[in-house]
């Protein structure tokens, strides 16, 4: 709760306090013309003492009210960014359903074949993923997969808000894929270290002297313990991925809050991006506790501990 | 090989070995040209360095000088085609590769000196002092870091000290958890107690006692940042926030080119290829070096 209360700050004092005047930047050139600058200070409440600004602004905050729009005049915040929520939490959503199960795979196997020629080049492969920028693979993706090579998928994720999100996943598919691949050599290579920890411990060797199948150990009897270890790297990823969808939703003219962001920022539509930045960085603290809670419920001796 | 002859000077390093002689840095740093990922990332990053540097004395034509119309495929007087106003692809590529190099550079040294500092003062502090800038840096950590630049050049515009900064204000959290996670493991040594006990001031047990002890962990993750800075820096630039048109920079490039990419892919491939080559090597560096470091001997491959 403190993070999120200091986090409040520096996104209400890098917009409203910074010694450049935000009306100024605002208007630009315009600012010469001094009532125009003067109404638009007493508009964002610029003329009163700063603290009551930001008192005034988080309460309105609080209680979901972000202010309007100022490139879009008369709109609500809420009520432009709201539908764009949606279509970034469900592009999140898909991103995760394929990079969290493919990860879990990869992970496995690797740890239960280690340092074989496919647990090195797998190693060599993520190496390379987790260096690349997101925009490189989404456009290396494009050029293959949209434009030049083949074109079997749409390079440009126009999205229809008037047909439900589940009948237009073609669309998602590239932002998606691009978002796993930043994704899964993180995730992939905590779960081998964890699993080789575990198919270390002695209840493994008991259970393969047991004479149960090398399948059975790994899946029923490992993976399980190798999991909790990992659940604060997806979580750390899940809210990696509410940062990445900012280049990727503009390389691919995805309307959710990323590309709405860069609009923000180009248009100096500061209650936006209040609004925006102040959502991303919830997410991510919000996920870093569900992370700690979920470790402690996953695993006995902690939840013991607890009692 | 003669037998060198051995100094009185040199015998007492025998017998009494210090180990800051050869720092630890170096002898990871041999340990770590002996893999193949370690060689494979150090040739890659010199080629695309020079291509940096010396590209622009290369080019055959000047990055804002134009050569033909906008978007022609690759000709033989422009070897990479025209970009989106008719500028010379070949040429801007061999001059784009400055900006991002020295911006990275510059933005990771930030967050390493920033994030080093704050970790010392942090582990060696203790109390609420530690306290304090864990907090601060939790603030930090809690921006996806484009989102924090961003925020920033929203209000302030584009420029590049501000750029600078700010990645290597988010580079800052991971830098000094580690910093202080080291410090507070050295601090208990002898030495440091014994440094201590000599009265020799705080800072110049942090800067003389504590700091090379934690020079190689630092190293890797100088590599990992610089990897990261670079696709911010980049990142910025392709979202339209770093430099500004006609600059020749590859990730404006990217931006510029990528509404042509239908009708000359090479405008965009071309510096797409360069910055996805370049990140690659420093990650192969980074991760080569913290092998060693972690002493995992050479893979079964050659890789």
């Amino acid at each position: 709760m403190l993070t999120l209360f200091l986090v409040s700050v520096v996104v209400f004092a890098a917009t409203q306090a910074l010694p450049g005047d935000a009306a100024r930047s605002i208007l630009g050139r315009e600012a010469a013309n001094k009532a125009a600058y003067e109404a638009l200070r007493e508009k964002l409440g610029l003329d009163r003492p700063i603290t009551t600004q930001y008192a005034t602004w988080l309460a309105d905050v609080s209680s979901g009210d972000f202010g309007e729009s100022l490139a879009q005049e008369g709109r609500s915040v809420t009520s432009l960014i709201g539908n764009r929520v949606l279509n970034s939490a469900f592009l999140v959503l898909v991103a995760a359903l394929i990079s969290i199960p493919l990860s879990i795979l990869i992970g496995a196997f690797t740890a239960a074949r280690r340092d074989s020629k496919f647990d090195v080049s797998v190693n060599l492969g993520n190496i390379a993923f987790a260096a690349l920028p997101e925009f490189v693979t989404g456009i290396v993706l494009v050029v293959l997969f949209a434009t030049t090579v083949v074109q079997w998928l749409p390079a440009v994720s126009r999205i229809d808000s008037d047909v439900p999100l589940e009948s237009q996943l073609t669309l998602f598919i590239l932002p998606a894929i691009t978002l796993s691949l930043a994704v899964i050599p993180y995730v992939s290579r905590m779960l081998r270290a964890s699993t080789i920890e575990v198919l270390e411990s002695e209840y493994v060797t008991m259970a393969r002297l047991k004479g149960l199948s090398g399948g059975v150990v790994l899946w029923r009897h490992s993976l399980p313990n190798a999991i909790g270890p990992t659940i604060q790297v997806i979580a750390l990823n899940l809210a990696w991925l509410a940062g990445g969808i900012v280049t990727v939703e503009y390389l691919f003219g995805f309307p959710g809050i990323g590309a709405a962001l860069i609009d923000a920022v180009a248009n100096r539509d500061v209650p936006v991006i209040q609004a925006i930045c102040l959502l991303l960085a919830a997410v991510y603290v919000i996920l870093n506790l569900t992370a700690d809670i979920l470790t402690i419920l996953i695993n006995p001796r902690l939840r013991t501990g607890l009692r | 090989m003669s037998t060198p002859s051995v100094t009185p000077d040199e015998l007492l390093t025998v017998v009494t070995p210090d180990e800051r002689r050869v720092p630890q840095w170096v002898t990871t740093a041999r340990e770590a040209w002996r893999l193949g990922r370690t060689k494979t990332g150090v040739i890659i990053c010199v080629v695309v360095v020079a291509i940096a540097v010396f590209g622009p004395y290369a080019a055959p034509y000047s990055p804002t000088e134009f050569v033909g119309p906008p978007f022609q495929m690759p000709s033989a007087t422009a070897w990479l085609g025209t970009d989106y106003i008719g500028h010379d692809v070949l040429s801007r590529v061999l001059c784009g590769g400055r900006s991002v190099i020295v911006l990275s550079l510059a933005a990771t040294v930030v967050g390493l000196v920033l994030g080093v500092t704050l970790g010392l003062v942090a582990g060696y502090a203790r109390r609420w002092v530690d306290e304090a800038i864990m907090r601060l840096l939790d603030v930090v950590l809690a921006f996806p870091a484009l989102v924090l630049a961003l925020l920033f050049v929203s209000i302030l515009g584009p420029q590049l000290w501000l750029i600078v900064l700010m990645v290597g204000i988010s580079h800052m959290p991971r830098i000094a958890r580690l910093t202080r996670a080291a410090t507070l493991e050295v601090v208990q040594r002898d030495f440091v107690r014994a440094a201590e006990a000599l009265g020799v001031s705080r800072s110049r047990i942090l800067r003389a006692e504590v700091l090379p002890n934690i020079s190689s962990p630092l190293l890797v993750e100088f590599g990992l940042r610089l990897t990261y800075s670079i696709a911010l820096i980049a990142g910025l630039s392709f979202l339209g926030f770093g430099l500004q048109p006609p600059a020749a920079d590859w990730g404006l490039m990217i931006n510029e080119n990528r509404i042509g990419v239908v009708v000359q892919p090479w405008a965009v491939v071309a510096p797409v290829f360069m910055i996805g080559v370049l990140t690659i090597a420093t990650n192969l560096m980074a991760d080569g070096y913290g092998r060693a470091l972690v002493g995992i001997e050479r893979d079964t491959s050659s890789a």
